[in-house]
C-alpha cells in the first residue's frame, strides 16, 4: 500500500504531469522555485488533512450528497490554513497571496478525496494525500526552477520572503548581466515548461 | 405509500447530515477566526506603520504620526471613493510633511493604492505602493519588495519636474520604467502627479502656512 502510494504519487499518477489536475496553481505560481514550493507545500498539507479527515467519516456520508460535504470539509480546512498562515507566517502569506484560498478550487484535492479517501481506510488515505501532494510539489519546484533560471537567471531568489532576512543572500545568480527571458516568466512559459516536463517523463517511460 | 415515505427518509437523512456537517465545520472556522483575527489585525496595523515610516524618515518629525490624521473627502485628484486619511507629520507642533493616500484607478489589473509623502515645500520625500494586483514578474516592480523603482520619485516636485516630464521616458517623460510593462508605471506616475496637485491646492487644509 505504502509503496504503491509512493510510485503513484511521484511518478505513475503524478498529479501535475500525468493526471494534469490542479493546473491553475501549477501554471500561475511557478515563476520562481520558492513560490512553487510554497504553494506545493500548502496544497500538500491540505491534501493530507483532507484525505485523513474524509476517510474516517466516509461511512456516515450519504452517497448522494458526498461531493458537497467533501467541498465543505476542504473549504473549511483551507480557510483554517489560510487564517493560520496569515496570522503566524505573514511574509509567506504575502508571497502566496490569493493562491492559498484558491486551493479550495484545486481539482486535485477533491479528486483524491473522491477517488481515494472516500473508499479507503485512514492510513492509506494519509499516504495517498502525502505522496500525491509531494508529487505535485516536486513538479511545481522543477517548473519553478526552469522558469526562474530562464526568465531571471537566478535560482532560489526571494527565499527571505519565507525564512526571514537571514536568507536574503542564498539566491544563486548565474549571469552577471542577464536581461531576462520574459516569455519564461509569463503564462505561456508555464505551458511550454510543463509540456517539456511531460515530454521528458514520457520519453523516460518509453525508454524503459 | 411506503415508497413515498422511503423517499422522504432519504432526503431527510441527507438534509440532517449536511446540516450537522455545516454546524461542525462552521464552529471550527469560528474558533480559528477568533483565535487568529486579533493577530492578523495587529500585523496589518504594524505593516501600515512600517510603510508610513518608510515614506518619511523618523528624524524629521516627533509627533504620533499614526494617530494624527485628517479625513479627506472623496476627491477626483486622489481617486478616493470614500473618505481617506491624510497623515500630518509635525515637528514641535509645526507641520513638516504630509502623507497622502492616493489611488491609481488604471493599473494593468485593477486599482493601485499608493502612499505619497510630501514635505511642506511640495517635494516628494518618499512613495510606497501599498496594494496592487499587477502581473507578477512584469508590472509588480512598483512594489518595494520586488525592486527599488518606486524610489525614483524621491525629491521630485511640481517645480523641478514639468507637467510634460511627469510620464515615462517612452512618452518623452523623465521617469524610467522596465521593459514589458508601461501601463503600470504610467498609471502610478499619473496618480502621484495628481496627488502633488492635490497637495498644492489644499495646503491650507493640510495645516501648512503658505
Amino acid at each position: 500500500m505504502f509503496k504503491e502510494s509512493v510510485i503513484d504519487g511521484l511518478w505513475k499518477q503524478n498529479p501535475g504531469t500525468i493526471q494534469l489536475l490542479g493546473l491553475c496553481p501549477t501554471l500561475a505560481v511557478t515563476t520562481t522555485v520558492v513560490n512553487g514550493v510554497s504553494l506545493g507545500l500548502a496544497t500538500m498539507i491540505v491534501m493530507v488533512i483532507a484525505n485523513s479527515t474524509i476517510s474516517p467519516i466516509r461511512k456516515i456520508v450519504p452517497d448522494k450528497i458526498r461531493v458537497p460535504i467533501f467541498i465543505l470539509v476542504i473549504a473549511a480546512l483551507v480557510t483554517v490554513i489560510d487564517l493560520s498562515i496569515h496570522a503566524y507566517a505573514e511574509p509567506l502569506y504575502k508571497a502566496l497571496g490569493i493562491f492559498i484560498p484558491l486551493i479550495v478550487t484545486n481539482c486535485i484535492v477533491l479528486a483524491r478525496v473522491e477517488s481515494f479517501a472516500s473508499k479507503n481506510p485512514i492510513l492509506p488515505s494519509f499516504y495517498d494525500g502525502f505522496f500525491m501532494g509531494l508529487g505535485l510539489c516536486l513538479v511545481l519546484a522543477i517548473l519553478g526552477g526552469m522558469r526562474e533560471f530562464l526568465g531571471r537567471g537566478t535560482l532560489f531568489s526571494d527565499l527571505d520572503l519565507i525564512f526571514g532576512q537571514a536568507f536574503s543572500n542564498v539566491s544563486l545568480n548565474f549571469f552577471d548581466q542577464y536581461e531576462g527571458f520574459l516569455l519564461a516568466v509569463l503564462p505561456p512559459g508555464a505551458f511550454l515548461g510543463l509540456a517539456f516536463l511531460i515530454a521528458l517523463m514520457n520519453w523516460i517511460d518509453q525508454k524503459n | 405509500m411506503n415508497n413515498f415515505l422511503q423517499k422522504y427518509k432519504i432526503i431527510g437523512q441527507a438534509v440532517f447530515v449536511m446540516i450537522m456537517f455545516g454546524i461542525i465545520f462552521s464552529s471550527i472556522l469560528g474558533f480559528f477566526y477568533n483565535k487568529t483575527n486579533p493577530i492578523i489585525l495587529k500585523s496589518e496595523n504594524e505593516a501600515k506603520q512600517r510603510l508610513l515610516l518608510q515614506v518619511i524618515s523618523k528624524e524629521i518629525y516627533n509627533n504620533d504620526l499614526i494617530n494624527s490624521y485628517i479625513e479627506i473627502e472623496p476627491n477626483p485628484l486622489l481617486n478616493n471613493i470614500t473618505s481617506t486619511k491624510g497623515y500630518i507629520a509635525k515637528k514641535n507642533n509645526e507641520v513638516v510633511a504630509v502623507i497622502l493616500e492616493t489611488r491609481a484607478p488604471d493599473g494593468y489589473s485593477g486599482e493601485i493604492k499608493i502612499l505619497v509623502g510630501i514635505d511642506k515645500n511640495g517635494n516628494i520625500l518618499g512613495t510606497r505602493v501599498v496594494k496592487h494586483q499587477e502581473t507578477p514578474g512584469l508590472g509588480d516592480y512598483i512594489d518595494i519588495d520586488k525592486s527599488n523603482w518606486i524610489n525614483i520619485f524621491n525629491f521630485t516636485s511640481l517645480v523641478n519636474t514639468s507637467e510634460q516630464e511627469w510620464s515615462v521616458k517612452k512618452d518623452q517623460g523623465k521617469f524610467d520604467y522596465m521593459a514589458g510593462a508601461t501601463i503600470t508605471p504610467r498609471s502610478v506616475i499619473k496618480a502621484i502627479y495628481k496627488a502633488l496637485i492635490f497637495f498644492k491646492s489644499n495646503q491650507l487644509k493640510l495645516g501648512i502656512n503658505v
